[in-house]
């Protein structure tokens, strides 16, 4: 009985320590609120620094037309679409792609030279170019982002590829697998957890380009368009409430990348 | 298929020569000559670089000769063949498969429904004693478990040929041991032809009918040693005492 209760009381602690480090981690947000709140009151200009209740009162009405302009649940929706056309394009395009390259070594010499000069030139810069070519619209943002995420998408592929144990693959062709066999039964799930790791970073970035595009003139909707909408109203409370709705989001779609990376691809880093 | 009946295996002449990084060419395997029997244990025995792995790789099919020809009943390798498997020193099953699905690889690749190759793989599960895992991850096993589930893959293809390279070199000894008794007694059921390569001379001793001694790089067949003593072998017997000691000498022989 004495060693189940030694067993048990480490796994308290354990749980203890879990949640005191959760509560450390929580100190810093809650003393930014405070200061906040605090700077709110004594600036008390509601066009610079607006009070804690004035953002959650936005936040908690998330269906209401704001100014005209949409809803935030409406915006976000739109943003979420937008980002899903570039990011899905930026998949479809680099996971085959990558595929290729990492799979034929003279695929990569021809495509990577150019894939290096590319992915130097932030997406935000081609905002110019994609406006002279395509107008405002769902075209040029889809554009912007597909330029932002493709690159993590690819490299990542490459990478998962090119890092497949050769002996896996060796095994694969002595049982007689063919090389598309060796390609869908081996190397692709093999490579599965670094492409998706690609896909998070990819997403991540793909994220913070629909927001920039949505903020460029002759956009009428998103919530980047939303939140540059309010500042021209003098809205603060409408930013910092749009600005927490685009974080939060973020989170919750890494949060389920990672979830998925946890369950499915337990075996990476435990292979032996 | 010619020679069907007689799966004997034959080395003739067989040289392999590898350019290096800074473009010298290294002669891993100088002229190889050697006859198998079907349903025999071969031990390939033969210092770390001599070029074992290179033979084995070139007899399953994944290098070419640089001269010379390994054949196959009659027929010359020039690709894996359904004859052959291959069993690697680790890391060869799948860690995203379950072991049933590892074991069934060979099965799947050829086509057999599931339902078919599943009864066969837990055949060959039970063969080695793994029948309960069938449902587990590699990553759950032991590393001895983990290479009977590589010999349960490879004789569920149901090849002729077991090659392994090295398969126990990275257990334990008293695992090692197990796992050498437990292969004999699969070999004995299965009556496969067994080519095993071994850096360690009592392991060479304690399986085979006939140790085949490599000599270092560029190598040769420097003498094959026929193991008379009745199996089990007990490994403090004045004859394996004897054995061992004389195929210690060819090996520090040749070193001098
Ligand atoms: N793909 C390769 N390219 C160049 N040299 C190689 C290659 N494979 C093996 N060699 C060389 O051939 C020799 C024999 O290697 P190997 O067959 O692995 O030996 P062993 O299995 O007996 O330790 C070594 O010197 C090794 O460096
Ligand atoms: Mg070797």
């Amino acid at each position: 009985m004495e060693g189940t209760d030694t067993a048990k009381n480490r796994t308290r602690k354990q749980r203890d320590n879990v949640w005191r480090r959760r509560a450390l981690g929580a100190i810093l947000p809650i003393l930014i609120i405070i200061c906040w709140e605090i700077a709110a009151i004594l600036i008390d200009n509601e066009f610079i620094l607006p009070r804690l209740e004035s953002v959650l009162a936005v936040l908690a009405a998330p269906t209401v037309d704001i100014l005209g302009s949409g809803s935030l649940i409406n915006n976000a929706l739109l943003s979420i679409e937008r980002v899903i056309m570039g990011f899905g394009l930026a998949a479809l395009v680099g996971i085959p792609v990558g595929l290729v390259m990492g799979y034929w070594q003279r695929v990569e010499d021809f495509i990577d030279t150019t894939v290096q000069l590319f992915r130097p030139i932030p997406p935000l810069a081609w905002i110019p170019l994609a406006l002279a070519w395509f107008k405002t619209g769902i075209v040029s943002m889809t554009f912007i982002i597909f330029i932002g995420s493709v690159f993590p998408v690819l490299l990542n592929t490459v990478d998962g590829v090119k890092s497949v144990n050769k002996t896996w693959v060796e095994s694969a062709r002595t049982f007689g697998a063919s090389q598309r066999q060796v390609l869908a039964k081996v190397i692709m799930p093999a490579s599965l957890p670094t492409i998706w790791t690609g896909l998070r970073v990819g997403f991540g970035i793909a994220w913070m380009c629909v927001v920039a595009a949505e903020m460029l003139p002759g956009t009428t909707s998103g919530l980047g368009y939303l939140i540059m909408y309010a500042y021209n109203w003098g809205q603060v409370q409408v930013i910092i409430a749009g600005m927490i709705v685009i974080g939060l989001i973020g989170l919750l779609i890494d949060g389920l990348f990672r979830v998925i990376e946890h369950q499915r691809f337990r075996w990476r880093g435990m292979t032996r | 298929m010619e020679g069907n009946d007689k799966m004997s295996l034959s080395i003739k002449h067989v040289s392999k020569v590898f350019v290096n990084e800074k473009g010298e060419e290294v002669t891993a395997l100088g002229d190889i000559n050697l006859e198998v029997e079907e349903g025999e244990f071969i031990c390939i025995l033969g210092p770390s670089g001599c070029g074992k792995t290179t033979l084995l790789r070139i007899i399953a099919g994944l290098d070419d000769p640089s001269s010379g020809r390994a054949e196959i009943g009659g027929r010359e390798i020039t690709g894996p063949a359904p004859e052959l498997a291959m069993i690697f020193q680790e890391y060869s099953l799948y860690p995203w498969r379950t072991i049933i699905d590892n074991t069934a690889f060979g099965l799947e690749v050829r086509g057999i429904s599931k339902e078919e190759r599943y009864a066969k793989a837990r055949e060959y599960l039970d063969l080695v004693g793994l029948k309960e895992f069938e449902g587990s991850y590699p990553y759950e096993l032991s590393g001895g478990m983990r290479q009977r589930v590589a010999v349960a893959r490879a004789l569920c293809s149901e090849p002729q040929v077991l090659l392994m390279d090295e398969p126990f070199g990275a257990l334990d000894a008293q695992t090692r041991n197990t796992m050498q008794k437990e292969l004999l007694e699969i070999w004995k059921k299965t009556k496969k032809t067994v080519i095993f390569v071994t850096h360690s001379v009592d392991e060479a001793v304690y399986l085979s009918d006939r140790v085949v001694v490599l000599s270092p790089r560029p190598s040769e067949v420097r003498e094959i040693v026929t193991v008379e003593q009745e199996r089990p072998r007990e490994r403090t017997s004045l004859e394996f005492a004897q054995v061992r000691r004389y195929v210690l000498s060819l090996i520090h022989n040749g070193n001098e």
